[in-house]
């Protein structure tokens, strides 16, 4: 079950000036139960490590953000739920990730069902250089969709979901570049909604924006929480306090703490997480 | 940190930074080289240079090509040694006559020549009249002219065969009946000499078009008798065959006197009107007013007039086929096989270059051997273009088209038809000669992608094959389109290789007819490009090529133009559909 994991060179922690112990945490919040696990997992860029023993659940139907200075692997462990990290060369990985009981990383996993199961968002909003529609209908176009009324009715509840329609209703034949850059991320938004994803992956999705556009995506999310499983990786711990249910603290590619946000953010377990939510350091 | 108050008066302030300028100044001019300003010179220089170099070439062609359909003067010059000579005055050089020629003047000639330093000028005449004269031009120095004038009845006519004629009208036969005229724009003469062309066209269509369409038959019959002789050997068989053949030959033969009946009746008919002639010197010539292609007084033209011979000449150039040896009358052969050979080279480049680049840039694992594989494509485009030629000599025509010819065309060997070079193998050999180009411009657009699309595409659950179709091509056509563009121009200037696999001086038939199956790759073609070597150096008169040479040159760099700003404006219009998804 466990791929790749006799790749990875054996590290020993203790060595390690930056280690901290793996921690592992499962928060009652109250969830259905963990929609993504992770289990001890380990990444290699090339010979340098990225991630450590990282474990944790993904509760169902929550926002969970995931928080921690720049460069301490907060986005690669994103990247690694839908394997968007095998684009690049020399990536290795260890420890299991599990969506719905579905190892990710198992020898003949579907990479690209797996895909479609978690749509993505990303920091720089990207639509497709086509129409709006043809943005939102992407995902069943490659599907070989071909019943015009359904690909209609999914970009319309699509654009929906996403707070983009009343916007977008008439521009819907318009190329999605002539929108403004909030509109293309909610467009990216409703791309990612339109596949019908069980997991909604957020990779930084509003540090391109401006304050008013960031405040339309949180909406947003609030809007969706229920509905879809939401992770969301953020630089801003005042955006991952308003929006997540969930926060996990990641330093140096380790998981230090993780928790309810509203514990994490008041009454910190770990030295490091404190002084990283007051702004000691980060 | 500490500075005294008195020092920080705005005075003192500027006294300060004053000095730090002006050290800053010395130091500038003492390092030029810091500065980068002479290389700064240099690159504007060169880029001068260069800008000059091609806008003197381009104005060089431009012009020479404008003007040479215009019509000239013609001057009558009277000779110190009593000769008379009439022609078009082409260009003056000054001239350092050698003393054999020095040795031959009279002695004021010999000291006016001295007193000028020993040069002279001179100047070039077309004289014309080939069959009266053995040469088309003559230089005419200084020295020797006694008086030059240009009167009003001398006229210029251009021929079917030996060039021009220049001198004048003495009388004209229609009918076998003789008029006294000796004014060029005579009305009965323009008529007569319409009516005497339309006969010589209507003698063409019926040799060109009638009789090719028997000619035509006439082959598929003997094919189809050889088939039958291939197929079945037998006696009874051959009996069979032959039959068949003999009687469709003796039908198609009765079709054929018909028709060079009909022919010999117009030909009678035009030999019975036309032009006596007579030049300067007073030599008669009778000239059949059918082989009249365009005929003027030259010295008799208002602006309107001179425009029309311009405006008809140019028609002639643009529509017609080649006459005399390719140095009068039309190209229209060459632009066609020009027009034709690039296109196909296109067609079959852009799906080879792009599917190469794409399996490079995208499928194949980049390492020592794909690096290989891209030092090869780049050395390729650096490969003389003469030895693609004798690759697509021996490979394309030889033993492919060998062999299409051995599996299909059995019938018609000894004769090749795939076996030799043209219109196919021509365009598949500039398209390996082109290909380098389209493959590195693909793999820059390919990478020129940005990630951001690819992740987005991927992320929605898109294989990669989805990916590059859907979203990385439409993404990088402009950026293809580009090395389309400098294949096309590369391949339709080449000239080298394609002497080698089809293009010919001169193709009667071009690859497009009305006969099965209407489109004839097999077939040599014209090119402009040979066309322009062809007139320039592999002429009779390389003087009298040499206006065809601009004019050719001109045509070939509008072409190439044109078929450039076709693709470009293509190109852009695809850029505009992808602007600003750079965010």
């Amino acid at each position: 079950m466990v791929a790749a994991s006799d790749l990875a060179p054996a590290r020993t922690s203790s060595t390690n000036p930056t280690d901290f112990g793996t921690t592992s945490y499962h928060p009652k919040t109250g969830g259905k139960g963990a929609a993504l696990s992770i289990e001890r997992f380990n990444l290699w860029y090339g010979r340098t490590q990225a991630l450590f023993d990282n474990t944790l659940d993904i509760e169902e139907g929550m926002v969970t953000s995931l928080i921690g200075p720049s460069g301490c692997g907060k986005s690669t462990l994103l990247r690694a739920f839908n394997r968007m990290n095998d684009l690049i060369d020399g990536v290795r990985v260890s420890g299991r990730i599990t969506l719905s009981g579905d190892d990710v990383y198992a020898n003949g996993a579907d990479v690209i069902t797996l895909r479609k199961r978690m749509g993505m968002v990303f920091q720089k909003p990207n639509p497709f250089p086509m129409s709006v529609f043809e943005n939102v209908a992407y995902p069943l176009r490659i599907d070989g969709v071909r019943d015009r009324t359904l690909i209609a009715e999914t970009v319309e509840r699509s654009l929906r979901a996403a707070a983009l329609w009343d916007e977008a209703k008439d521009r819907l034949k318009d190329n999605a570049l002539g929108l403004s850059g909030g509109q293309q991320q909610r467009l990216c938004i409703a791309r990612a909604l339109a596949g019908d994803p069980e997991v909604l992956l957020m990779d930084e999705p509003c540090s391109a924006l401006d304050p008013i556009a960031t405040a339309h995506i949180e909406e947003l999310i609030d809007e969706l929480r229920g509905r879809y499983t939401i992770v969301i990786v953020t630089h801003s711990m005042a955006q991952a306090g308003r929006v997540s249910d969930n926060t996990a603290f990641m330093y140096l590619g380790r998981l230090i703490e993780y928790g309810a946000s509203a514990t994490l953010f008041t009454s910190p377990k770990m030295s490091r997480t404190q002084d990283y939510v007051t702004g000691r350091f980060g | 940190m500490d500075t005294p108050p008195s020092s920080r008066t705005p005075e003192a302030l500027e006294a300060m930074s004053g000095r730090v300028l002006a050290a800053r100044g010395k130091a500038r001019q003492q390092d030029l080289r810091a500065e980068g300003e002479p290389m700064v010179w240099c690159l504007g220089g060169a880029l001068a240079i260069g800008i000059v170099m091609i806008l003197s070439l381009l104005v060089l062609v431009l012009w020479n090509g404008a003007i040479t359909f215009w019509p000239r003067p013609i001057e009558v010059v009277h000779l110190s040694g009593g000769a008379v000579i009439a022609g078009e005055p082409v260009r003056s050089a000054s001239w350092t006559p050698g003393p054999e020629v020095l040795a031959g003047l009279p002695e004021e000639t010999r000291a006016r020549v001295a007193q000028s330093g020993g040069t002279v000028t001179r100047t070039l005449y077309r004289v014309g009249n080939y069959d009266l004269y053995g040469d088309d031009f003559r230089w005419v120095a200084d020295y020797q002219a006694l008086s030059r004038d240009r009167p009003r009845d001398l006229v210029l006519i251009e021929r079917l065969e030996w060039g021009v004629f220049v001198g004048r009208i003495a009388a004209f036969e229609k009918n076998g009946q003789r008029f006294e005229t000796t004014d060029p724009h005579d009305p009965a003469i323009g008529t007569a000499h319409e009516v005497a062309r339309q006969r010589w066209a209507e003698i063409r269509r019926i040799e060109r078009g009638d009789i090719g369409v028997v000619n035509h038959h006439m082959e598929r019959e003997r094919l189809e008798l050889r088939r039958a002789v291939l197929a079945d050997p037998t006696p009874a068989a051959l009996t069979r065959a032959e039959a068949r053949f003999t009687a469709a030959e003796t039908r198609l033969k009765a079709e054929y006197e018909a028709l060079a009946t009909q022919a010999r009746t117009l030909r009678a008919e035009n030999a019975k009107d036309k032009l006596l002639l007579r030049d300067v010197t007073g030599r008669a010539l009778e000239l059949p007013l059918s082989s009249v292609v365009r005929y003027y007084g030259a010295n008799d033209l208002d602006w309107f007039q001179k425009a029309g011979v311009y405006a008809s000449r140019w028609l002639e150039f643009l529509i017609d086929e080649p006459r005399e040896a390719n140095t009068e009358g039309g190209v229209m052969p060459a632009i066609f096989g020009t027009f034709a050979m690039t296109l196909l080279l296109v067609i079959v480049v852009s799906p080879f270059g792009v599917v190469t680049a794409l399996y490079l840039r995208e499928y194949a694992r980049q390492g020592r051997i794909t690096a290989l594989v891209r030092i090869s494509v780049n050395n390729l485009a650096g490969v003389p273009s003469i030895v693609y030629g004798v690759f697509g000599l021996g490979f394309f025509a030889y033993i492919l088209g060998g062999n299409i010819d051995a599996l299909f065309f059995p019938e018609r060997l000894p004769n090749p038809t795939f076996g030799t070079g043209g219109l196919l193998w021509a365009a598949l050999t500039l398209a390996l000669l082109t290909v380098p180009v389209v493959i590195v411009s693909t793999e820059e657009a390919l990478a020129a992608v940005p990630r951001s699309m690819r992740e987005g595409s991927l992320a929605c659950g898109a294989s990669k094959w989805q990916t590059i179709r859907r979203i990385i091509l439409p993404r990088a056509l402009p950026g293809i389109m580009t090395g389309l563009i400098l294949a096309m121009a590369r391949g339709a200037g080449e000239v080298a290789p394609l002497m080698l696999v089809g293009v010919v001086k001169l193709a009667p038939e071009l690859p497009i007819d009305g006969f099965f199956p209407f489109v004839h790759l097999e077939r040599s073609f014209m090119h402009l490009g040979f066309h322009i070597y062809d007139v320039g150096f592999q002429s009779r008169n390389s003087e009298a090529g040499k206006p065809m040479v601009f004019v050719t040159t001109m045509l070939l760099i509008v072409l190439i133009f044109l078929m450039n700003i076709g693709t470009i404006f293509v190109r852009n219009h695809l850029k505009r559909k992808f602007k600003g998804s750079q965010f």
